[in-house]
């Protein structure tokens, strides 16, 4: 048996397939994958993401660590409640971890972290914090619920407590706001519009239920993992990990390289592969056949084997199959991927695939 | 609990198997199997006027979460795939005992029916996954 969040037996009261993941024991879906990610691209769903971990990091020099600690720049974050995506490498230009970090207070960031990464990235942030002299504090008695969708906002917002909810209906894209233990962000991992809200486990239950009341649809990591390949987003283990680099994993867009002088973990690793030719590129696909594209299979290029599918599977908006792919960076306009013995002819976009409910490429 | 009619053979591997009284069986997945996959997006069948052996991969259904084989449960030549589908897998999770049928064989071996589970052993086979 996993470890259970607070909702647990929410998600069991509304007919939750359970699965491991992550040493968690969480819901797959409630009924039908495919109606829950409908439900987010066109009106709202909710997530438990409790399994999510929040760390609190807090000392004078946070900012400064935090810009050695990360290859984005957390200078950008000027503003308190403003996030910023992350990956944190390690020395040899590995991904650790993709994260979010928020900007509380000067002397106090937040970061929320991926569930299976937990452990090994506290050990990492314990390795280095005490240089900064930071405080590692993981905040594991807080509830997380990820509402997403073009109506999410508008179901969530009156729900909320009292004091955020009109700074919250006039919160910014990646901006945050804050009211004792609940904590409401304008983020997701959908491709769609919403909140990702914390707050404490003691209250999780009651959020859930008036969501649910409120018409939002519980949803599983299964539609989870269909909205965010749409999406285009990275899932750490599957698209990047410690062997892989940034700039082979379609998130150069996320290091900061300016200014030259930031002396960031795994900068020296990786800033001399920057913008080589010889780096796999990170790919999209859209398969041209019949058939589902999965993790692991092997990309073609007419007989010469360039690279292998990272994730892959069935994009019930687009009705076909799509995948993120690395492969050699010779790769035209169309491939084929091996499915059971064949080779399935599948086109190379540029991610993402579809979000705010429509489709972003032309097939 | 998942519905598994008792007039249906079954399989370990969670095909049932209609017996159409002509040396001709239907063949599908279970109830249970259609749960435990999920929604199906693509489902791959066999050719008819393939010969299959029993015991042998002769079609896919691949769900949002994952592929998985579809055995033949006895040795025969495929008189008819379900052609609708291909457009409509999901079929396959509204209708398994019936419009989700998945091929038609006609029997080499009529013996090989009496090796199948009835509903009370394959109910034992749903029973004894779940502990």
């Amino acid at each position: 048996m996993g470890n259970r969040t607070v909702l647990f037996d929410a998600h069991n009261a509304m007919g939750a397939r359970i699965v491991p993941f992550g040493g968690w024991d969480m819901p797959l879906h409630y009924g039908s994958q495919l109606e829950e990610h409908h439900a987010v691209r066109r009106d709202a769903g909710m997530f438990d993401v409790s399994h999510m971990t929040v760390v609190d990091l807090t000392g004078e020099r946070v900012r400064a660590f935090l810009q050695y600690l990360l290859a984005n720049d957390v200078a950008r974050l000027q503003e308190p409640g403003k996030a910023l995506y992350s990956c944190m490498l390690n020395p040899q230009g590995g991904v650790i971890d993709d994260l979010i970090v928020y900007f509380m207070r000067d002397d106090w960031f937040r970061m929320v972290v991926n569930a299976g990464t937990t452990e090994k990235d506290l050990a990492w942030l314990n390795e280095q914090a005490p240089a900064y002299g930071v405080t590692v504090k993981p905040r594991s008695e807080l509830a997380m619920v990820a509402v997403q969708g073009p109506n999410a906002r508008a179901k969530a917002i009156p729900l909320l407590p009292a004091a955020v909810q009109d700074v919250a209906s006039n919160l910014g894209i990646f901006k945050a706001v804050g009211d004792g233990e609940w904590f409401v962000a304008r983020t997701g991992y959908t491709g769609e519009d919403g909140f990702e809200v914390m707050l404490p486990e003691a209250e999780a239950s009651n959020f859930w239920n008036a969501l649910a009341d409120a018409g939002v649809a519980p949803c599983g990591l299964g539609a989870r993992d269909t909205l965010r390949l749409e999406a285009g987003m990275n899932l750490y283990g599957s698209d990047m990990d410690e062997e892989t680099s940034p700039l082979e994993a379609g998130l150069n867009w996320t290091i900061a390289w300016e200014p030259a002088g930031r002396e960031f973990i795994g900068r020296n690793a990786i800033e001399p592969k920057r913008g080589s030719a010889d780096n796999r590129r990170f790919v999209g696909l859209v398969l041209l056949e019949r058939g589902v594209l999965r993790n692991h299979l092997k990309v073609f290029s007419g007989d010469e084997e360039i690279g292998e599918i990272t994730s892959g599977g069935f994009s019930p908006t687009l009705e076909r199959s799509i995948a993120l792919a690395r492969v050699s960076s010779t790769i035209g306009d169309e491939c084929l991927v091996e499915v059971r013995g064949k080779r399935l002819r599948a086109q190379v976009v540029k991610p993402p695939f579809a979000r705010q409910g429509k489709a972003q490429i032309d097939l | 609990m998942s519905n598994v009619p008792s007039e249906l053979k079954y399989t370990k591997s969670h095909e049932w198997i209609r017996d159409e009284g002509d040396g001709t069986v239907t063949v599908g997945i279970t109830d249970h199997a259609q749960e435990l996959l999920g929604d199906l997006v693509f489902v791959e069948l066999p050719e008819v006027g393939e010969d299959v052996t029993a015991g042998s991969e002769c079609a896919v259904v691949e769900s949002v979460k994952a592929a998985s084989d579809v055995y033949s449960p006895v040795s025969g030549e495929v008189t008819a795939s379900n052609e609708a589908l291909a457009d409509a897998p999901e079929t396959v999770n509204q209708d398994a005992f019936g419009e989700g049928w998945i091929f038609k064989v006609k029997l080499a071996d009529a013996a090989q029916l009496d090796e199948l589970l009835d509903a009370e052993a394959y109910s034992e086979v749903v029973e004894s996954e779940a502990h």
